[in-house]
């Protein structure tokens, strides 16, 4: 078959080509600015602290030798490396010590095991002062008593190598051993019941959101233009405000010497020693972040709401609908795009946050997000922090994927 | 001529000086912890440093408290905008253990003592580390109301009165970290000052700690900002608390409050500066000059005129005056005032750096049970 040509000769589907490559490319040269903004500001900083949590190239930088004679020491057969690796050890510490990383290395094996900090920081003192004319060994073991410890051994030995899978463990809860992976002792489980807790209570604040939100978006599409004005302005108001000044005015109005418990006081209902525990605790988290998080979820359903003409619920009614099946029929499927888009905004919101659940959360109503904070700012330990938001991200795709099962994201809309 | 002379010795000290100031920075900022605190810093060290070198700006930020998140971040984009840094004790110990703070040498870098002790014997115990320039002594301690009807004219008289809930009843606010809470409970529990560290460091020690606290558990709001308890024992939300003692001066003395302090055991911490590693030679030139004058004897003296937190050179303690606009004696409110230092202990650096992590684990897994 002859190939359909252009007038100068081209075959078409090359010409074709040629002008959607041409469109495609101007495509992308407009949005190319925002493309690399958020490639430089989002993208590279995230997947660099999400790198972090398997990063554990800083023990065998710092100890190369070390590392590699540790490689033929079998943990199990319980004898302490040879004086050979203690003079590799030796000369790895000086070098360190020098460039001042030993103490470095100190703080990121203390994560794993309590002591190492000061045992790293005092080594540098130690390592001057060796002679190399005597056996390594003995000078280590006579500097500290750890350098004789298996413990000590076994934790360099698991953590040689330039990746791992310590900081994931610790963040569920779990620990390397010698032996293999064991669960931290009861005493010491933290994050999986703080990840069960922050996904309960968003969704626990997503749908109170939504019972509160409905008849509120409703009125705003359905009253009359001036009142809804005004009732949008309320909406919007603690909306401007401050997240710090609507979590104070919550902690006034909520404590034990607050504003309620006085109105309850006052009116007989509760007597002064049983004032009721407002805040501190699960609930005080529950009703200040649905407070906060309301207009995430009032904005998409107004908007969706109003683009529904109050026609089909006349029509409903005239064909002898009451006023539950009109609504429930009728109205109500209309509105489950904005339900879905409300309900996520919400949720994955509430899922992230940590300055209300720290200030009124109390110990029962913090959020893992506060161990991410602590970890980022208090104990330095970013690897940790980093393992924490990569299952916290990769908890939120799931649910993600699963409520585009369940809803259907295509269906998600904001008006 | 005669002028000749007096022009000459101008014009070399001009240019000596003009030579001095463009060797140093023309402008540095100082990261401390804002309100009462920071106004402190500027009104003892910053004014008169800044009268003392015209032309020169010190920029105020208020960052302390993410100050090591925040140094880290910088040293790894290598764009370190901060020139001086107000940190706590323990703070100063990851800075300069990560390489982040610079080595001081205190002999070369500081002056001596107006009583001419040098520097390292004048800062004595506050020199915890190697990059840390210590300001103030402070202490963490106990507030109580004064006005309980339920205590039947009873005061607390010692730290146990916090886990007596049948004589003291009512809440209590605590700091929601393990640090100084076990402390303070083992010692309650019949653990002698001198072992407590040493129980401490055994997993027994540690659950006896936490029985002792679980038997106040449900009468303990915890804080993490060091406002909440003086707001607390304002609001009557709280009967006693835990808190740093300038906070409770703050209520007593200045807005007035029912509240009396109860400094049996107080635990001294140390605050100071640290300069970032790696600053240009200019900037670093401009700090360690700052340093030098504001952490003399008499700037350190001074700063206890606005804030009741007591100077960490010995030679300063005598110049403590009164309070700047209160008029009142400060030297009985300092927590290092003997009446108030019957018994105390310091905050344990060492033990804290290498346990810290473990220990919130287990406070934690604790205060979610």
């Amino acid at each position: 078959m002859e190939q359909i040509q252009t007038l100068n000769g081209v075959p078409l589907k090359k010409q074709i080509a040629r002008a959607l490559f041409k469109q495609k490319m101007r495509a992308l040269l407009l949005i190319a600015p925002l493309l690399i903004f958020i490639l430089i500001t989002f993208v590279i900083p995230i997947t660099d602290m999400l790198l972090r949590s398997i990063d554990n190239s800083i023990v065998s930088e710092t100890l190369p030798q070390t590392t590699t004679s540790l490689e033929t020491w079998d943990p199990k057969s319980a004898q302490l490396p040879d004086e050979a690796t203690y003079t590799t050890l030796y000369n790895d510490l000086k070098q360190a010590v020098e460039q001042k990383n030993h103490t470095k290395l100190g703080t990121r094996l203390n994560y794993e095991n309590s002591g190492m900090s000061s045992l790293f920081r005092k080594v540098g003192k130690d390592v001057s002062k060796m002679q190399a004319s005597l056996s390594y060994k003995e000078q280590f073991l006579a500097a500290d008593k750890a350098w004789g410890d298996l413990k000590t051994w076994n934790l360099l030995k698991l953590y040689s190598p330039e990746y791992t899978n310590g900081y994931f463990l610790a963040a569920l809860d779990m620990k390397k051993t010698p032996d293999g992976i064991e669960r931290l002792p009861e005493s010491d489980r933290i994050y999986l019941n703080l990840f069960a807790r922050t996904i309960f209570m968003s969704i626990v604040i997503t749908a109170l959101c939504l019972l509160l939100g409905y008849p509120i978006a409703w009125l705003l599409a359905n009253l009359p233009m001036r009142t809804s004005n005004l009732l949008m302005i309320l909406v919007l108001l603690p909306f401007w405000t401050s997240l710090l000044v609507r979590t104070s005015a919550w902690k006034v109005l909520l404590q034990q010497q607050g504003v309620i418990n006085d109105i309850l006081v006052w009116l007989g209902m509760i007597s002064h020693a049983g004032r009721l525990e407002l805040i501190n605790n699960q609930l005080g988290t529950l009703i200040a972040m649905t407070h906060i998080l309301l207009p995430f979820m009032i904005l998409p359903l107004y908007s969706v709401m109003r683009t529904i003409p109050p026609s089909y619920m006349r029509a409903a009614k005239s064909l002898g609908a009451t006023d539950w099946t009109a609504f429930w029929r009728v109205y109500f499927p209309q509105t489950i795009a904005g339900i879905g888009a409300g309900a996520i905004l919400t949720f994955i919101l509430a899922i992230g946050y940590y300055i209300t659940p720290e200030l009124v959360g109390g110990t029962q109503g913090t959020f893992i997000s506060n161990r991410i904070a602590y970890h980022i700012s208090s104990s330095l330990n970013w690897g940790m922090a980093a393992a924490l938001g990569t299952i916290l991200l990769t908890l939120v795709l799931v649910l993600y994927w699963v409520y585009d099962r369940i809803v259907g994201i295509d269906k998600v809309k904001l008006g | 001529m005669k002028l000749k002379p007096i022009f000459a010795a101008i014009s070399i000290a001009t240019f000596s000086s003009g030579l001095l100031a463009a060797d140093m920075a023309k402008e540095m900022t100082i990261v401390s912890w804002g309100g009462a605190y920071s106004n402190s810093q500027i009104k003892a060290y910053h004014e008169p440093y800044m009268a003392a070198n015209p032309g020169f700006k010190i920029i105020n930020d208020e960052s302390s408290n993410e100050a090591v998140a925040k140094l880290r971040a910088m040293a790894e984009a290598k764009n370190i905008t901060w020139d001086l840094v107000d940190v706590e004790g323990p703070d100063s110990q990851r800075l300069c253990d990560e390489g982040l703070a610079m080595e001081i040498d205190f002999d070369k870098d500081l002056a001596p003592g107006t009583d001419g002790s040098t520097p390292t014997k004048d800062f004595g115990d506050s020199l915890i580390n190697k990059c840390f320039i210590p300001q103030i002594v402070f202490s963490t301690t106990f507030g109580y109301r004064t006005d309980v009807p339920e205590w039947n004219g009873k005061k607390p008289e010692d730290l146990c009165a916090v886990f007596d809930t049948t004589t003291f009843p009512g809440k209590r606010s605590l700091e929601k970290r393990p640090k100084k809470n076990l402390e303070w409970a083992l010692l309650c529990d019949g653990v002698e000052k001198e072992k407590l560290y040493e129980v401490l460091s055994t997993p027994e020690g540690v659950d006896k700690a936490l029985a002792k606290l679980d038997t106040i558990k449900k009468d303990v709001i915890w804080w993490s900002a060091g406002a909440e308890t003086p707001q607390r024992l304002a609001d009557k939300e709280v009967v006693i608390g835990s808190t740093y003692n300038g906070r409770l001066f703050d209520v007593i003395e200045e807005k007035k409050q029912p509240v009396a302090m109860l400094w049996d055991y107080q635990i001294f911490d140390f605050d100071g500066w640290v300069v970032p590693a790696n600053l240009p030679e200019d900037r670093k030139a401009r700090v360690m000059d700052f340093l030098k004058v504001s952490t003399d004897t008499q700037r350190l003296a001074d700063q206890a005129k606005y804030i009741s937190y007591g100077p960490a050179r010995a030679s300063s303690q005598p110049l403590v005056g009164k309070h700047a606009v209160l008029g009142i004696e400060m030297a009985p409110h300092m927590p290092s005032n003997p009446a108030n230092a019957k018994r105390f202990l310091v905050n344990n650096i060492e033990w804290w750096s290498n346990n810290e992590d473990e220990m919130n684990k287990k406070f934690e897994a604790w205060l979610a049970k």
